[in-house]
């Protein structure tokens, strides 16, 4: 199948549908946007806690109340939603290759394309925790998604590596869902997550949360059975001697967000090594022309209010671009 | 006559404020940098309360859970309590964002609420 847009928007999570919206309110009207998940709404779906909206709305509304109302916005326009579609390829002519079951293989040609892919967790293959490799190891938003969306509890005996906003959110999520969360271990001396989190989160619960540490052994041949964890140094290498056993059946790792650019590279955009995402040459616009970006696939964001109001800037930028090249 | 130290959560500052109470009278507040923090800590140490989010089953949906929120916040004290009634509860879709699935939730005067649009 081959189809033509005047925008075709790559993921529909708080960026794509910003983005979107501002160009459908700045006249350009033939968008589409494209989204592998069955709903709209990105990774605030799965954020079923409050704190967000608190500068875009005034209101302290959770992720979905957040999502949803951007959804609605795009529901009374006339703004293309195509839903468990995967973009398998972007390339520097503007043309777009998604799939999904209800077309089979359609061909995109659009005059501008905004990348809102968002980002990935750092695992444990990228940390390289030593040991065996059972079951029971997730990162902080797959546990997240496998309970919040999917209604699974990961395990019963947790402990959390990491103590950003991720892992001290899941700490207090397993915990209401009737886990024991044991511990947060931080490897760095203090927490970067909001303190409103280390109080709601942590001190609320009892959970407690030990600097310089970090786990070093994972142990369990089917099923986690426990970690070794150690004291670090200040260049965060472990300190001999002092290594402790802690029995679990579950580790979450919330150890960093990293945006997800495999499109972008495939259709050759300059990469920013410092930020992970696409060299912004201005106007939040990509190193081939007419490909912007936004959100976390661009930089990874702290608030959400501030995906919105850059998103909103890249849909802006998208529309000026398509009404200069009439 | 009780003391207690809170860490305000309402701006980013985060003062540890020392409260001095007698039951639910307010004695002394000391540290905070503004009124919206004498106001949280005050609060705070008489009656903590918290926004409380979850999800329920959708009836008939296999790995979809619908999210659902306190209306306003609950007593701290009742936090779990909630979540046994909350895990109780089944939706049947379709179901609006607002829509209320346990009214007025163990008495708290707060009703738990759709999320989000199922």
């Amino acid at each position: 199948m081959f189809e033509n847009y005047d925008v075709a928007v790559i993921g529909g999570g708080p960026a794509g549908l910003a983005a979107a919206l501002e160009c459908y309110n700045s006249g350009v009207k033939n968008i589409v946007i494209l989204e592998r998940d069955k709903k709209l709404g990105g990774i605030l779906q799965q954020c079923i806690h409050p704190g967000f909206g608190l500068h875009v709305f005034g209101e302290e509304l959770t992720g979905p109340e957040y999502a949803q109302r951007y959804v609605d916005l795009v529901n009374k326009t006339s703004i293309a939603v195509k839903t468990e579609t995967m973009v398998l390829e972007v390339s520097p002519d503007l043309t777009v290759k998604a799939i999904n079951t209800a077309d089979g293989l359609t061909v995109i040609k659009a005059k501008a394309i905004i990348l809102a892919m968002g980002c990935r967790e750092r695992t444990r293959g990228m940390l390289r925790i030593a040991g065996s490799r059972p079951s029971g190891i997730y990162t902080a938003g797959t546990a997240q998604r496998l309970v919040n969306i999917e209604g699974y509890m990961p395990g019963e005996n947790v402990v959390i590596l990491g103590s950003g906003d991720i892992g001290l959110i899941m700490a207090r999520r397993m915990t209401l869902e009737g886990a024991k969360v044991k511990a947060v271990f931080e490897v760095m001396p203090k927490s970067n997550g909001l303190k409103r989190n280390i109080v709601q989160c942590l001190n609320d619960f009892g959970i407690p949360l030990y600097f310089n540490r970090t786990a070093i052994q994972i142990h369990g041949k089917e099923r986690l059975e426990g970690i070794t964890v150690a004291d670090v140094d200040e260049n965060l290498k472990p300190i001999k001697g002092t290594e402790q056993y802690v029995a679990c059946d579950t580790l979450l790792l919330s150890v960093g967000l990293i945006p997800e650019n495999e499109l972008s590279r495939g259709a050759g955009i300059e990469i920013d090594p410092k930020t992970r995402g696409p060299v912004n040459k201005g106007g939040f616009m990509t190193s081939i022309d007419g490909i912007y970006a936004c959100g976390n696939v661009l930089k990874v964001y702290d608030l959400v209010d501030n995906v919105t109001k850059d998103s909103v800037l890249a849909g802006r930028a998208a529309a000026e671009r398509i009404k200069n090249l009439k | 006559m009780k003391t207690q130290t809170v860490t305000c959560v309402t701006c980013p500052v985060g003062c540890e404020i020392t409260v001095e109470y007698e039951g639910d009278k307010i004695i002394s507040v000391k540290n905070n940098k503004c009124k919206r923090g004498y106001d949280y800590a005050s609060a705070e140490v008489i009656n903590p309360v918290r926004i409380l989010t979850s999800t329920v089953k959708l009836e008939g949906m296999k790995s979809r859970r619908l999210a659902v929120r306190s209306a306003k916040p609950v007593p701290k004290s009742k936090l779990m309590d909630c979540m046994t009634v909350i895990n109780r509860a089944v939706v049947t879709k379709p179901v609006k964002m607002g829509d209320v699935i346990i009214p007025d939730i163990l008495g708290t005067g707060s009703d738990i609420i759709a999320s989000e649009d199922a």
